[in-house]
This record gives C-alpha cells, structure tokens and sequence, in this order.
C-alpha cells in the first residue's frame, strides 16, 4: 500500500498547469506529423459492408442484440455487454444486418472474432435521436447515462469505457478535468487535425463533461509544436465564453501524452503506484472522446466514427479522414491514394506502441487512431538479439523510473515475486527501453507477457482458493450428514430404550393391578 | 482485393545501434592511447594486441562451437576483441607470446563463457585475464621499457618479433640492459628501501607527472574516454568519480605523510587508472546498473586502488580493485535500485 | 601459538554468541510448513498423488513421507515451486502417478444422464449440480478437471472438454527469441 497522498500533494494537483515540470527519462523522437497535416479531413465513402467487432472494448465482449436480416438505423444499438451496458456497440449505417460471424477484428492476436456484417443500404438514416439540448441545466447523472448509451470509449487508444471512468470521477469528486490533446506518438495526427478543424465541438465537449463530473475547471493539454492549434482552440473557448478552460503546452518528449506522465508535467506530483489520477481530483480524457460526448449530448449521436490518420511512407497520400467503424482498412488506403511500390508493413496504432495487422481487410476499430503503413526501410528486420549488456539506457529513459533490464533477467527466470517487486505492474508499455536497447531485445514484449503471466498466475490462485474452499465446504457438510445420521441413529435407540422402558413398566403396573385384582378375590 | 502483410513487433523503427556498433566504438576510443604508447615504447604493444585479439577470438570460437551457440553472431559483436585489447594494454610490450595465450584462455573460457557468456559474467574478463598472468608469471610481467622517441627504440620491430615468439631476446642482448621498472615500481621499490618519494621522483623516467611518456598515454586515454562520453556510451559517473576518489583519498594520504606518497595527480598519471577509470570499471556487464551504484563502485575501485598501491603488495592496484568491486556490484544494485514512479 | 589458539577459541565465541542472539532477534515467523505447501498445490483433490486429497499430501510432504513430484495437475512448475520452497532437488513428474496434461473440465452429456447422483457424491468440490432421477450438469468454472466423477458413471455420459477460449481473456504469449537453428524457440542464451 502506497502512503496516502500529502496535503501538498494535492495542493499542487489543485494547480495543474499553472507551473510546468519534466518526467524521467523519455525520447525525443522524430515527428512524422506534417505529411497527414496537409489536406483537411475528409469522410470516408461507404462500403458495400461494414464488419462491427462485439470485442473493441478493453475488458470483455459485447454480445449482439441484432439478427441476420434484422434492418437497423444508423445510430441503433447492435451490442452491448456489461451490467449497465457500459460498452455498447452501434450500427454505423443504416442497412440490413447480413450475418453475424467470426473474421479477423484488427486484435492484436491477429485472430478471428465476433463481427456484426452490416450491408448498407445507401440511406444513410439516423434513428431515433434524443438530444439533449439544454445540458447546461440537466441533471449531471442524467449526462453520465448518455455518455454510457452513447457506447463512448477513450479514443486516445486505451479504449477504455467512459462511462465508468466517469462515473467513478463523479464519486471520488474531481476539481481539474484535462484534456489530452498532447499526441506523442509520432505519425499520428488526428486529434491535432481534429483541434485544428472541430475546436468548438472540444470546448463543447469539455463544458458537457465538466458538467457531468463536477469539476471546477478544464485543463486542455496539447504539444508545444502544435502553433495553429494553439490560436484555434483559444478562438473556441473565447467564443464559448467559458472562463474555466486553459490551454496548456506541454514540451514534447515521448510519451508526455502517457496519462500519468502528463499529470506529472502538469502538476509535479506522481499518480500513486495502483492508483489513478482520481486520486489526485483529476480526470483524463482524449479530446476525441471530449468530441464524442459533445456530439452524443447535444446531437444524441452514438459513437459510430471517429478520425483515423492514414500515413507511413507505404502510402501515396497521407491524410486525415473520418471513418466509420467497421470500415475495411483498404477502403481508407484507397481514398488516400493507395499504397506505394515499397509498402512493407501494416501497423494500427504508431510506430511505439501500434501492434502488426497481417491484412488489410481488417475493419476500422474504435482504437484505431493510425493506420501506418511502412516501408521495409523503416522497420527493424528480424533481429537477433543479443543477451543484455546491462549498460542501463533502459533505465536511463524509462518514463516510470523502472530497471528493464532487472525486469526482463527477472520474467526470463521466472522470479514472479521479485518482478511484482521491482513494480512491472508500473510499466507503461510505452517502448522507450526497447526503443533504445543495442542488444535488440523485445523488451516491450517481454513485459506484456509478464503481465499476462502476472495476472494468470493470479487467476489460477484465486480459483486453487475457490477450490478449496468448495472442497472444505463439501467436507464439513459431508461430516455434519454423518453427525446428524449419527444423532439420529442415536436418538432413534433412545426412543426404542423408552419405549421398551414404558412397555416393561406398563407390563409391571398391569400386573400390578392384576395381582391386585386377584389378590383382592 | 485485401493486401497481406508480414507482420512484426512493437516498435517498429528502424534499428539504430548495436552491441558491436559500441563495441567498436570503444575500439576507436582507444586508439589515441594505443598511438601515443607506440610512439614511446615500440611495436611490442601492437604485436602483444594483435596476439590477443587472436587468441581471444580462437577461444570464443571454440567455446561458442562448444556451447552450440550461434557463432557469426558472437564473434561479430566485438566483445572479445574489446576484452583482447584492453588486456595487451596492461602487457609489458616484450611479454612472450605464452602470456597472451593464458590470459586470453583464462578470460575468454573461464571468466566469460563458462559464466554464461556475453551480459553473463560476474568478473570483468580482461582483468582475470590479466591478474592470472601476472600472479602466474611475476617475472615476465615486470621486465618492463623505458620511455624513448621513436628514433631510438632499443629494439627494432624484428627484435621485438624475435623476443615475443621465441620467448627470449635476441643475442647480445640482456634483460637487465634494457628493460626499466615503471614508475610506480620505482617509486615502491625506493620506499622499501626507506628512501622518500622525491628521491625518486628524480629518476630520468618520470616527467611532470607521472612516468614519462605515461603521463602522455594517459591523457589520450583520457581523451578517447571523454569522446565516449559524448558519444553517450558511457556515462560520466565511474571515470569522474574513480579518478576524483583516488585524488580526495591521495591527497589526505599525501598531506598526512608528504614522504612516503606521490602528490595526487602523481597518482592519477601513473599506472592504469586512467585507462581502468574509462574503459576498465565502465564495463556494463560488470558494473552497477544505477547511476547511484555506480557512484558507489567508482569510489570502491578508487578507494581500492589508493591502498593497494599504497600498502599492497603490489605496485597497481586497478585490476584487484575493479575484480574486487565486480564482487559487490550486485549487492550495491540491491541498495540502489531507484524509486518507482507513484511509489 | 597459545596466543593463537586463545584468540581464536575467544573470537569464535564472541561470533558464535553473537550470532544465536541475532538469529533470535530477527527471527521471522512464518506459517508452517504444511499451509505454506498446501497453498502450492493446485487444490484439484483429484488423488492421483496416491492421497485423499491436497491437504493429506501436503501432511504427507511435511513429514517427509511423499515426494514432491507426485502431483501431475501442479505440472514442472509445481514441482518447481515445492522444490525452491522446502531447498530440495526438483525431480521430474514420477510417470506413475499421471501425466501433465492441459487444463480440461468435465461435461456431462445431458440426454444420457439417468441421474443417479453418483457422480455428485465423488465431486470433491461439489461442483456437480443435480438430484436423483433429475438432470446432473457440472457447473464450469468451478470444475477443477479431477476426473473422479468418471468412473462411478454407469452410463459413460462424462467427458473431459478443454474449456472455450475466449478472445477477450487473450493475452500476450511469450516472445520467441530466435537467433539461429542452433538454439530451439524460446531457450535463453
């Protein structure tokens, strides 16, 4: 258990941004943003199908709600899971519901899931849309339902479900709501052209969650190379005539859009190990997600889009687009001009973090906020890799001050108590260690699968203890029958004793009375 | 029509460095120093690192057949020849060939492969390499050359070929006519006779500083390890604090008995610790992790030295020193790991 | 010499002193032995260590009566485990005992289940829910793949089924570090 935060500590998470600071460790890494910055953004034509992922969520799968030849609106609810559906899924067109089936699902296993198959029929047709245009009077709980229906997720890539990240804001009580609109991973560009082209719907959005939460201010965060975007999203806020937004730039070293790193930079306080930023009143949020929930408040709209940056070297026009999810990726590489002669690899995400796709009729996901696409120039071939040095660069720009390399002797021997020790459960998978590694080893890698076997570990123990305690349950109830049959046995002797007891004394007093009788003759 | 791709993992950039891009630049550090040595005591030294680099790759051939390793990979990444090279510096420049054969058989096979190989051993190689041959062969490894120009060298490069291959000098010559103890033998062998540190600093050997044409040695060394430094291949922490460590030690030791110790900086140009601060106790495999450990182990290997030298039993302490601080790393690594974010 | 001999019979008992006071001072308590091996077992009761349950093995183990290989659903890891935690030799599964086999739960064929109950009462964990002349199913996610409801059924109307994947409970394997021929997938170098 961590020591319970000080009062400074908070103090300091009360002024957010008014003082900037600096996170361990980090890279500076070239941008690549420019080239997809070019051309404004642009909607993506509709396919002859589209093919819904059930599991896009960070957790479990939704279940389908729809039928093969079921018709849905635009905008209807195809799936949802969880005990308040708190991951709902919608139908992006309007169209008939061809099939439910497995296919690939842009998972990074790279293995076939649940789709909803969605062939549209060219209308285009909202549902029934509630909007919710008197926000700034509506109930706060009433704007966290419409966020949890509106099946809106953190489309900075965690994906992890919004509604209860607010609904735990609301009840822990948050002053400062941040904004992240600080991208670091290089390539992607969306939320930059997103801030750049939508500002008022972020502003929109930042007031509607402020709202829901209760919190006090809003705190937008974006990197300090991003000029125009700076003007535009102070033209926002003036014309909101909100009063309670600032507009923060933050140095931009990879992964300053971390979560963490970012309250750190803005505040100077570490998010406790196992903690969250709740912890210190704050609440994080991707100014995607801010656009979403502006536009499920206000329009009643579901997410069922969301900007995907298309660029690498492997395509000929990189760009920004809007893309329904469910949307092949091939459809989006076509609009951007198709790929070029030496396209080698398809990645959804970055170059740090983004994970390999083996084809490109994978569907748009609500994560997908890059497809790069590189040249065989670009990417590391199969390296061998070598055994570690120890020369420590690992440690030297980890963001969570951890030893990789410790980690990784560690995974690799299996020393599962001292991994949790040396804190891998901190580990942000951001890829600055392996990024820098002369021995090329799949630091990142290795880490993932120590978590994966963290938590099975874990799992197998909780059920091991499930077992037992079924087992010295069965015992005890199996040792009681016996107790019982045993008392009752008794019992029953008991009773035969009495009764055989009475019948002797009732044969006595009879022949008592008889001998009486006689006697009396 | 859908595209295929062959896919790969996190991140995908392009490979940037690798353990034989350092490895060669630590070989490229080092090449001031070995120029400067040259230019004042003969090609004996260039013959004594071409064998070891030899031997130290014949070894690791061996044992990477033995050990059913992949051997291109291995040989290729230079740590063997990073190993050869800085144990023929700490050769006398005649040293026979047999020298360089032990003491590359002891470090290769011994102090790293039969520990596991690259990233696995405790001991830095070159120095077991080194102490083995020179508890093993006490004599060999004092027979030591003066400083001289290249114009005149005692020996010419076929004598010094003649001496290292057969073992023994060419005729007419003779050990005790040639060879010269170094400095810091010098200045050792004259307090064992109760005579004072400035009686002999006045030997011809020694120059500002340290020994002549040492203290030259010494500064190139220097100068290839801060090139590695900003090169970022090593960090400031061990050559600073080593080299600060035997000065704050040397000059309390000195201040207390001005006679019977050389002036700090003395220290500092003679013998090996310049070369053992930059490129012996940096070592990555060996050493500390943390920035704070090696902190700890660059004033142990300081600490160390001062009093080997000072009243060890042997003139130069740095390769007892660093072995003997390779022994603590791991429990220093323990005590210095640093603080986790949010803890 | 005496001198010698004196002073080291006086250092080894300042150290030998000293050390019984410290071995006493920070002495940690532990469980014992028997709680700490039980909880490495993986807690199926299934018997295939030859003893009536986990709990009469870890005894067994404890007093030096069992060895600890005998357990084939803790697998090498168990062994592994059992072996770091008590300083022996890790020995490889004893082949009389079983086979390593993966995780497998139990289902019962519905339409031939006559309902005897029999395989109800040889569940160590009760995990088998019915009565008699009424339907018997084995609840999943509590069955720990003991096999011993088996054989007591009449009718052969229980299977061993690996459990379904689910894609959500994917995680990240292992890497593969693969440099040459020479070393197999996965080995350290």
């Amino acid at each position: 258990m961590n020591p319970p935060l000080s009062h400074e500590q908070l103090e300091r998470a009360r002024n957010a941004g008014s003082q900037l600071h600096h996170f361990h460790g980090g890279l500076r890494l070239r941008h690549n943003k420019k080239i997809s910055c070019e051309l404004p953004l642009e909607a993506t034509p509709l396919p002859p199908r589209l093919f819904v992922p059930m599991l896009q969520h960070s957790g479990l799968s939704a279940e389908p709600t729809v039928k093969p030849g079921q018709h849905v609106f635009k905008g209807d609810q195809i799936g949802y899971y969880g005990v308040k559906e708190e991951m709902a899924v919608h139908a992006p067109t309007s169209g008939t519901v061809r099939l439910l089936t497995r296919r690939p699902i842009s998972h990074p296993s790279g293995e076939d899931g649940l789709c909803v198959v969605i062939e549209p029929d060219g209308l285009d047709q909202w549902t029934q849309l509630d909007p919710i245009e008197t926000w700034h009077h509506a109930d706060p709980a009433r704007l966290r339902q419409r966020i949890r229906e509106a099946g809106i997720v953190g489309l900075g890539g965690a994906v992890f479900p919004t509604a209860i990240k607010v609904d735990d804001a609301h009840e822990r009580g948050i002053h400062t709501l941040i904004l992240n609109g600080s991208e670091c991973e290089p390539y992607i560009s969306c939320d930059e052209m997103l801030m750049r082209e939508q500002p008022d719907s972020i502003v929109l959005g930042a007031r509607i969650l402020q709202r829901a939460i209760g919190a006090s201010r809003t705190i937008i965060a974006i990197e300090d190379q991003m000029g125009a975007v700076d003007q535009s999203l102070k033209a926002a806020v003036m014309k909101s005539g909100a009063d309670d937004i600032d507009i923060v730039k933050v140095t931009t070293i990879y992964p300053e859009g971390g979560e963490k790193q970012l309250i750190q930079v803005l505040t100077g306080v570490e998010v406790p190990s196992g903690g969250r930023p709740a912890d210190l009143g704050l609440l994080c949020q991707n100014v995607a997600t801010a656009t979403a929930v502006a536009k499920a408040v206000v329009e009643g709209k579901p997410l069922i889009e969301r900007i995907v940056t298309v660029t690498g070297s492997g395509i000929r026009q990189p760009r920004n687009l809007v893309a329904r999810i469910g949307t092949p990726i091939e459809i989006l590489v076509d609009q951007c001009g198709g790929y070029t002669e030496d396209a080698a690899r398809l990645v959804l995400g970055g170059p740090m973090m983004g994970y390999a796709l083996s084809s490109d009729s994978n569907p748009v996901i609500k994560a997908a906020n890059c497809i790069l696409v590189l040249s065989e120039l670009e990417i590391e071939p199969p390296q061998p890799e070598m055994p570690c040095i120890r020369c420590g660069e690992c440690a030297r720009v980890c963001p969570a001050l951890l030893l990789p390399q410790a980690l990784n002797w560690q995974i690799r021997s299996q020393q599962w108590d001292e991994v949790l020790e040396y804190g891998l459960k901190d580990c942000i998978e951001c890829g600055c260690c392996d990024f820098v590694c002369h021995s090329h080893i799949q630091l990142v890698d290795w880490f993932r699968y120590g978590k994966a076997e963290l938590r099975s570990q874990q799992a197998e123990r909780g059920k091991a203890e499930a077992a037992r305690a079924r087992f010295e349950a069965r015992e005890a109830r199996l040792a009681r029958e016996k107790q019982e049959r045993r008392q009752r046995l008794e019992q029953k002797k008991q009773d035969l004793r009495d009764q055989a007891d009475m019948k002797k004394k009732l044969a006595e007093s009879i022949e008592r009375v008889q001998s009486r009788k006689d006697g009396g003759k | 029509m859908s595209r295929k791709f062959d896919t790969g993992g996190a991140p995908h950039f392009p490979p940037h460095s690798t353990v034989a891009s350092v490895m060669q630049q630590v070989l490229y550090a080092l090449v001031p120093g070995v120029v400067a040595y040259v230019w004042f005591f003969g090609f004996g030294i260039l013959v004594q690192i071409l064998l070891a680099v030899a031997f130290a790759l014949m070894f690791e051939w061996i044992m990477l057949r033995l050990r059913k390793q992949p051997v291109r990979l291995f040989l290729g990444d230079y740590s063997a020849v990073v190993t050869a090279v800085l144990f023929a510096l700490c050769l006398p420049p005649l040293a026979p060939w047999w020298v360089a054969f032990t003491g590359m058989l002891f470090a290769i096979v011994l102090a790293k492969h039969l520990y596991g190989g690259l990233g696995h051993n405790v001991f830095n190689p070159a120095m077991v390499g080194y102490v083995v041959v020179l508890i093993g062969f006490p004599q060999v490894m004092s027979l030591w050359l003066p400083p001289a120009s290249p114009a005149d060298y005692t020996l010419g490069l076929g004598a010094v070929l003649h001496t290292i291959f057969l073992g023994h000098l060419p005729a007419g010559m003779t050990w005790d006519a040639i060879s010269q103890a170094t400095p810091l033998d010098t200045i050792r062998a004259t307090l064992a006779t109760g005579g004072m540190v400035s009686e002999a600093r006045e030997s011809p050997i020694f120059g500002d500083f340290g020994g002549l044409g040492w203290e030259w040695i010494a500064n190139f060394y220097a100068l290839g390890g801060l090139w590695l430094i900003w090169r970022r291949v090593i960090s400031w922490h061990i050559p600073v604090m080593t080299i600060a460590t035997v000065v704050a030690l040397g000059l309390v030791v000195y201040l207390a008995d001005p006679g019977s110790n050389p002036a700090p900086l003395q220290h500092v140009f003679s013998g090996a610790l310049v070369l053992g601060a930059f490129f012996i106790a940096t070592d990555p495999v060996t050493g500390c992790v943390s920035n704070r450990g090696r902190l700890i182990f660059a004033a142990g290997v300081g600490i160390l030295t001062l009093v080997i030298r000072r009243w060890g039993g042997y003139p130069d302490g740095v390769a007892f020193a660093v072995l003997l601080m390779n022994m603590a790393a791991p429990l220093i690594d323990r005590y210095t790991r640093p603080r986790i974010f949010g803890q | 010499m005496l001198n010698a001999v004196i002073a080291i019979t006086l250092l080894g008992s300042l150290f030998g002193l000293g050390l019984g006071w410290a071995a006493r001072k920070f002495r940690v308590e532990s469980d014992p032995v028997v709680d700490q091996i039980d909880a490495l077992l993986p807690q199926t009761q299934c018997g295939q260590c030859n003893f009536p349950g986990c709990r009469p093995y870890a005894e067994a183990i404890a007093r030096g009566e069992a060895e600890i290989n005998q357990c084939p659903p803790g697998g090498e890891a168990g062994i592994k485990a059992l072996a770091d935690l008590l300083g022996v030799e890790a020995k490889p599964l004893n082949p009389d005992n079983g086979e390593e086999k993966g995780k497998t739960v139990a289902v019962i064929d519905e339409p031939a289940c006559i309902g005897c109950t029999l395989c109800i009462q040889a569940c160590p964990v009760d995990a088998i829910v019915g009565a008699a002349k009424l339907m018997h199913t084995v609840i999943e996610s509590e069955c720990t793949g003991c096999e011993l409801c088996l054989p007591p059924c009449p009718v052969d109307c229980i299977d061993l089924v690996e459990p379904k994947r689910n894609l959500a409970d994917w995680q990240w394997p292992r890497p593969v570090v693969q440099y040459s021929k020479n070393l197999s997938a996965g080995e350290s170098p």
